[in-house]
Order: C-alpha cells, then structure tokens, then sequence
C-alpha cells in the first residue's frame, strides 16, 4: 500500500481515495473487534447516548423556570444544540481518538504506528473505533427532528440548505480542531488537559446562544478559535437575527471556508509535529 | 493505623507527581466554570432570587462545581477497577490491611492533592472574571468540613460501583449508569435550586446531593446553624450508611474471589 507519487490533480484524487479507504478498513476492523462482546456494545452504546442526551435535560430543566434566557426561546437553543452536538458527535467518532496522541508518544507506541505503511493519523484515528459512539448522535437527531419544524422560521430554499450545510461545515470546523489539539501535544506533551477545553469546551459553548457571553469572549471564538462558524453565525441566518458582534452579512455564509481554512492550518500543524518529533526513550 | 496515613501521603506524592498536567485540567474546568457561570448569570438574570440564590451565588456555584470536579471525582472511576479485572486484586487481599480502608487512604491523597492543583484555578479565575462570594472564616471551616465528607461519601459511592465488578467483570456499564446519575443529581449541570419543586426535593434526597449541591450551599453561607449540622449530618448519615455496604459487599467478594494461577 506505498503511496506512489502521482502528478496533478488525480493524484491528489487517488491519494484521499486511498486514505479513505484505509480508514474505514481500519475503522472495520476495529469494529469487528469490539463486535465480540455484541451485549456489552449495545449497553454502552445505550449509555453514551444518555449521556450525550443529559445536556438536553440541564437544557430543559433551566427552560422549565422562564420562557427566554439571553433573548432565546427554548426551541431556538435546542436547535443550536442540535446542530452543535451533531456535528460534534460526528467528528469525534471520525477523530476524537486523535486526542491520545500524547499518551502514544509517552508511552513510546507512536513508534510503532510509524514504522507502518499507512498514516499515523488514520491509525490513531481508527484506534478503538467502536459502534457505540454512534449512540452520542441519536440524541441530536432527534432534537433537530422535534425542533425543526417547530422554529418560528420562515423556511426559504437558502435557508433549507443551510441546514445541512451547517452541520457539514460545523463537523469540517470540529475535525479541524481534533487535528489541531492533536498537533500540539506532539510540542507540548501535557497539553490534553487544556486543550479539551477547546474540543469538548468548544462543543458545550456552542450548544448555548453567543449572546450569553461578553462580547470579548465572544470576540475570542469567533476570531481566534473560530467555534462561531461551527452552527452560531449560520443559525443567525436561518433564525433570522441580528449578529450582536455587527459582524458584515456575509460572515453566516463562511463556515465552510472557515472549516476548509482551519483544515489546511491543522494539516501543516500535523506534518510539522510529525517532523518534529522524536521518540522518547532512554 | 500504622501503614494507612502511609497510604494517603504516598497517593498525594502520586497524584501531584505532574503539577503541569494537572494544570492543563485546570484550564479545561475554569473555561467550562466561565461557560456554565455566563448560563446561570442569564438565568437568574431572567429569574432573579431563583431558589433562593442571587446571581453572585449562582455565578459563584459554577466556579464550585469546577473545582469539585476533581475531588469528588464526579466522572468515577477508581484504580482498584483494573486491579479486580486483572487479578492484582489478589495481592491487595493478601495484605494484612482492609481492603476497603486501603483504597480509603489511597483516595484521600488523591482528594487532597486534586483539590490543590485543580480546585484552586477555577476558583481564582471566577474571582478574577466574575464577583463571586467569597466565604467567611467560620464558613470555610464548615466548608472544607463539608468537602471531605463529600469525598468520604463519593469514594463510597465509587466503591460500591467497582466491587460489582467481583460479579460483573466489566464495570463499563455500572459506571456508565452511575455516571448519568452523579452528573445529574449532584446539581453538577444545573443546580439543584433550580429543579421544579418535586424533582428537587427527590434529587436533594439522594447521596449524590452531598457530592456537589451540599458542599456548594455551605460555602455559599445558605447553611447555617441547625441547618449546617442537619446538612454535615445529610452527608455522613448517607457515607456512613453506603460505607458499611461497601464492607459487606467485600466480605461477599471475598467468598468470590477466586484467584488463578500456580
């Protein structure tokens, strides 16, 4: 499976097939594997949605005691939570195991996905890959399913569309961030910690309107950690609002270059860490 | 006594070995603290006084759980699990100290040593961010009271859970079930002042009310008085109670326990 270099553009083309297949060989394996023990699969699968779903219950608990928080009805945040939580719980099943990265360069395992001819990223990527993650998106599905048609939105083709593109880019913006977080621990081995506050912090913040916040902070996710673009600027665009930052219209629209643009800064990250490391070891 | 004091100071050295990693978990809680408190601060902004609290006390509760997190251990967990399914449990019975009491100590230093590196930042970044309400002498006394019966009754709690392992052999599930519930109704993701009247009532029933909520309504100065003992007397009652569950579960583990090898 040694990737020959191909020139131009169906180069590129054969090369992401490649991967893309690797991976969900890998990500098969993986989940034959985890398919020996079918009982306990399906109760944990059973488990994780619950607890993906228990955001939903602190959601409607606070709801239960006043009609609007920050300006927002219910229906409105849990379509944010939908949209934020779908696109999470879809990049964390393609890439959440990349956060252990710094556990398999402590540990000197890195070494061994290395000397393997596929990358190491779909191999730590595929690590562990187990159907029961699929569990943390019912919740979401559901949500959206109960909300949409339920948002006091005046449904235009534009903003049919924007749903599901939304979600596209919010996992696009997501899988970038995984990398991303992935790439530092490779500099700064203790970094996980810290940067679940962007991967799992990042997903719990978007679940909430960003009228809740102060405007720097707002400032911060929106231009340094670009969590805005994940579902809040789009949904100012299907729900028909005014952006509280004055942000120019066009700026609802960019999700998807924002998530490409993140993609491209995580993938240099990646191959810079990669070229940077050396094995542990004494 | 003798060796368990050992126990703890040697969990404390462990669990405080990487100050830095512990720190980076640090910053994990204090953004989720600034995240939960601008939430509450928008809730009790539309119903100010909610459940008795007023804002700074709402802001500050967030701030609190964050940084009980760690000593409580809310997520559970224990390392004794790992030991029950690869056998090493054998060894731990072969010692001439109570399971139980081992694991006790162990958990302790652990406690302490948490609640130093990662319960102190988001405390200081709450106050630094926000007004929170800061306790007076005799409350914080009565707070860290508070705190260590609640690490008393969460270590008990997380017992009970892994010594199902001696019969399941997989504590995957039980913590996934225990999970839901320690998140929930220790008021970790909204609290427990703001549940409708008679899920409140049935939540600050439960143990897993003095993990969080009770800790936090002592700091807060909500208990004072009868009402501070009735509430330390809450939590020891429910740490005493499922403390002594957990050694009959043992002495039935002990029966179980069937070690392998030659």
């Amino acid at each position: 499976m040694v990737s020959r270099a191909v020139d131009g553009d169906a180069g590129a083309a054969t090369r992401a097939g490649r991967a893309v297949s690797t991976y969900c060989l890998l990500a098969w394996t993986w989940i034959r594997a985890a398919a020996q023990y079918p009982v306990s699969i399906a109760l944990l699968a059973l488990g994780t949605m619950v607890t993906a779903g228990m955001d939903i219950a602190g959601i409607l608990v606070m709801f239960g005691r006043t009609p609007r928080i920050a300006g927002f009805t219910a229906v409105e945040v849990l379509f944010l939570y939908g949209t934020s939580s779908l696109s999470f719980g879809a990049s964390d099943i393609l890439l959440g195991t990349t956060e252990r990265l710094g556990e398999h360069v402590r540990n000197g395992t890195l070494d061994a996905l290395l000397v393997r001819p596929v990358s190491p990223l779909i191999q730590i990527a595929t690590e562990d890959f187990t159907p029961r993650r699929f569990g943390r998106l019912l919740p979401p599905v559901l949500v959206l399913a109960f909300v949409l048609p339920r948002v006091p939105v005046d449904w235009t083709p534009g903003r049919v569309a924007m749903v599901p593109l939304m979600l596209a880019s919010g996992m696009v913006i997501f899988a970038g961030l995984w990398v991303l977080c992935a790439a530092l621990q490779f500099v700064l081995l203790n970094s996980h910690g810290a940067t679940k506050a962007i991967t799992y912090g990042g997903s719990f913040l978007t679940q909430y309107p960003m009228t809740l916040f102060a405007r720097d902070f707002v400032r911060g996710v929106t231009f340094v950690v670009p969590l805005a673009f994940v579902n809040w600027e789009p949904a100012l665009y299907v729900l028909g609002r005014p952006d509280p930052l004055g942000l120019p219209g066009w700026t609802r629209f960019a999700s998807p270059a924002v998530g490409a643009a993140l993609c491209a800064v995580a993938a240099v990250a990646w191959r810079a860490g990669l070229r940077r490391y050396r094995s542990t070891g004494s | 006594m003798g060796v368990i004091p050992w126990v703890s100071w040697y969990a404390l050295r462990r669990y405080s070995a990487y100050p830095l990693g512990s720190m980076a978990e640090a910053v994990t809680n204090s953004f989720f603290g600034v995240v939960r408190a601008a939430i509450l601060l928008a809730l009790w902004h539309a119903r100010p006084g909610l459940g008795g609290y007023d804002a700074t006390d709402a802001v500050t509760f967030s701030f609190l759980t964050q940084a009980l997190i760690g000593p409580v251990q809310i997520f559970g967990g224990m390392e004794l699990a790992q030991r029950i399914r690869s056998g090493d449990v054998a060894i731990d019975l072969h010692r001439p100290v109570d399971l139980q009491a081992w694991w006790l100590a162990d958990d302790v230093g652990r406690a302490v040593s948490t609640l130093l590196l990662r319960g102190l930042p988001p405390m200081l970044v709450g106050a630094l961010l926000f007004t929170v309400r800061l306790p007076s002498a005799g409350e914080a006394a009565a707070f860290t009271v508070s705190a260590a019966l609640a690490v008393l009754l969460s270590f008990a709690l997380r017992y009970l859970a892994t010594l199902s392992m001696f019969w399941l052999h997989d504590e995957r599930g039980v913590q996934a079930v225990t999970l839901l519930l320690s998140l929930f109704f220790s008021g970790m993701i909204v609290p427990l002042v703001a549940f409708p009247e008679t899920l409140g009532d049935v939540a600050r029933a439960l143990p897993w009310s003095g993990l969080v909520q009770v800790p936090a309504d002592v700091f807060l100065g909500r208990r004072t008085g009868g009402a501070l003992l009735s509430a330390l007397a809450f939590q020891a009652a429910w740490a005493a109670g499922l403390l002594t569950a957990g050694r009959l579960l043992t002495r039935a583990a002990q029966r179980r326990l069937e070690a392998q090898g030659g």
